[in-house]
């Protein structure tokens, strides 16, 4: 497996030379039309990091008031990270376009990172939670074909499939049955390390988008739906965090985080092909090193221990953001009958009956989920397009 | 600003990656819909929530009563009279609120027309104009309200909702990308849909017992005719400039 060699070692720019404008934050958008989906995906991903890194900070901050200077000087820089990136979403994107988008970095990203996973209960998660933000798609594409009458794969551009996944009907489970094992900090890659933390910011995001926009709809249909939606990405959130080793401090996992940084920025740059894009991610890239480095110090000085004990492994390459269909496919058609129950995933007759229990109170007066996609086929051009 | 959109590579259409399209196909045939029905399923589930709004006689929002006392007596008349002078203050206020926005369109439109690299004097004068004018009616309205007892800064049921109508046209005017047969065709929506309200602005008044208020409308309503002929004119000589 190609890997990045040395990539956390590279000298990154120096916290206090990070500076932005106002004009750099909000900069030119990309274009819905032209611009690749995978920019798009690579935007909403690094978004999602950014704006984790912020909220791990916070938290950290108010367990660690020696920290507190600190964090507030780096949380600063990814605030205006953050901006400039998501700025780059432009203003023609309805609410539901990009949450279309969103799906479909759950999807891409979580096929790449289940895919270059190697320890196998969590690569099993990642294909777990991938199934149903696969379905999300599903439902959430056949709403907006219906609401807005226009071709999801106007946004996916044919790198993702429209198809029912896990039925969004049967995601919501007890919350102790969202709970998983964590990785041992001791015994971890570091990239199951990565890994973890990457795709709970991104499942982060995914909530707090939904619960931004979803009462921002007209139509009781869509409130519903994204009231169904932003339920699931809660317990996905729950799900994955809980990947992630519990006894880790909280400079381990901010040492984590900077390292998952600064691999995301490393590749995000190694597959961007829009060239304004890429000469920000490049950017980022070195004050993500920089970060590491702010962290790294302080890591020597607080815990008085040697960072590389916590970044232990090598770093395989991210695997392309589009087109893991096959992937997909396969783990749909071998495991779209898995449940959890606790920490375990089981078959479907063997799901808990607390899980049951809770499922069946909540679907008990309509299925959003359902009543938006009932029999919906993609079709292109819509489902109007569709011969009789 | 350029004039039309060029040839290029928009990713969005299903030719565009055709293997990809052959594979997603592809994947609607091997894993179908798993829920029975069709789009109806929505239709019946809004009809639920339609009728569970009526139940409760629950709308958008409602008309509060005209508040000084001439007015009171003036729409407690009407009332008697069998008229339904909330519907009229409605109108009036979807009318105003439909014409101070007007005037910020016009604007976000003229820095459209200033950027272009050819900004033609005579345009600009035109949409200032226009604008002008957009805000005398905007005042008229304003005074009409008041004449009837009620608040003018009263957003009302109808002036909301078409102020949520409006979005999209202040969406296209203030992108920076768009290009100006785009905004061209944006104003020419307002003006068309503002021309059929006044029109109509003028019967209802006239039905509501309230002819003073109807006639000073039509100078606006002939203003507003002009405004539709110029913005189709503009609009008709930008494409006819592109395909020459």
């Amino acid at each position: 497996m190609d890997t990045f060699s040395g990539l956390l070692d590279l000298k990154g720019t120096p916290l206090d030379k990070q500076r932005f404008t106002w004009r750099e934050m909000a900069t030119r958008p990309i274009s819905k039309l032209d611009d690749d989906a995978t920019t798009r995906i690579r935007i909403i991903l690094m978004n999602g990091i950014e704006t984790e890194a912020l909220r791990l900070k916070h938290i950290g901050a108010r367990f660690h008031r020696e920290l507190q200077p600190h964090l507030a000087h780096i949380r600063r820089v990814e605030q205006h990270q953050a901006t400039a990136i998501n700025w780059l979403i432009s203003g023609d994107h309805s609410p539901l376009e990009t949450t279309i988008a969103y799906e479909q970095v759950a999807i891409e990203v979580t096929a790449a990172v289940a895919q270059n996973e190697p320890d196998p209960y969590q690569a099993q998660s990642y294909r777990f939670g991938l199934l149903e933000d696969f379905d999300h798609l599903y439902r959430y594409s056949a709403m907006y074909d219906r609401l807005e009458g226009k071709d999801p794969n106007n946004i996916l551009q044919g790198y993702t499939d429209i198809i029912p996944g896990r039925p969004t009907s049967q995601h919501h489970r007890n919350p102790s049955d969202d709970l998983r094992d964590s990785y041992d900090k001791t015994t971890a890659q570091l990239i199951t390390k990565i890994h973890a933390a990457m795709i709970t910011s991104s499942e982060y995001q995914t909530h707090d988008y939904y619960m931004n926009i979803g009462n921002t709809f007209a139509d009781p249909v869509a409130r519903a739906l994204y009231a169904e939606i932003a339920s699931v990405e809660e317990q996905h959130v729950t799900q994955y965090e809980s990947l992630m080793d519990a006894s880790e401090t909280f400079m381990e996992k901010w040492l984590v985080h900077e390292a998952m940084e600064v691999y995301a920025y490393a590749s995000c740059a190694e597959q961007e092909e829009n060239p304004r894009i890429k000469a920000l991610w490049e950017r980022f890239l070195d004050y993500e090193l920089g970060h590491l480095e702010f962290a790294s110090d302080l890591f020597k000085k607080y815990e008085r221990r040697d960072p590389a004990e916590v970044l232990v492994g090598a770093l395989p390459k991210m695997r392309p953001l589009k087109r893991n269909r096959d992937f997909v496919r396969e783990t749909l058609s071998k495991e779209v009958d898995l449940r959890a129950h606790g920490i375990d995933y089981v078959p479907k007759e063997k799901e808990d009956k607390a899980s049951l229990d809770y499922r069946n109170h909540l679907n008990s007066e309509g299925i959003p989920a359902d009543i938006a996609s009932a029999g919906y086929v993609w079709t292109p051009g819509t489902e109007l397009f569709r011969k009789p | 600003m350029t004039t039309s959109a060029p040839l290029g590579l928009n990713k969005t259409g299903a030719q565009m990656s055709p293997e990809d399209t052959k594979r997603q196909i592809e994947a609607t045939e091997q894993f179908g819909p798993d829920v029975p029905g069709d789009v109806t399923r929505i239709t019946e589930e809004r009809i639920k929530f339609i009728r569970e709004h009526e139940a409760i006689d629950e709308q958008i929002g409602s008309v509060p009563p005209p508040g000084s006392v001439k007015g009171v007596l003036k729409t407690g008349l009407d009332k008697m009279m069998g008229k339904n002078p909330e519907l009229l203050l409605d109108k009036l206020g979807e009318r105003l609120a439909y014409e101070r926005t007007g005037v910020r369109l016009y604007e976000a439109f003229i820095a459209k027309v200033m950027a272009a690299p050819d900004a033609r004097p005579e345009l600009l004068g035109k949409l200032r104009e226009i604008q002008v004018e957009e805000a005398e009616h905007m005042l008229l309205l304003k005074k009409s309200i008041e004449t009837l007892g009620a608040d003018p800064t009263t957003m009302t049921p109808c002036a909301h909702v078409s102020g949520t109508m409006a979005q999209g046209i202040i969406q296209v005017l203030t992108d920076p990308r768009t290009n100006m047969a785009q905004c061209l065709n944006a104003m020419l929506t307002i003006e068309l849909a503002d021309n059929a309200a006044w029109e109509l602005l003028i019967e209802l008044a006239r039905q509501a017992n309230h002819p003073n208020i109807a006639s000073s409308f039509e100078e606006p309503m002939r203003r507003e005719e002009e405004h539709l002929a110029t913005i189709k004119t503009l609009l008709r000589d930008e494409l006819k400039v592109q395909l020459s």
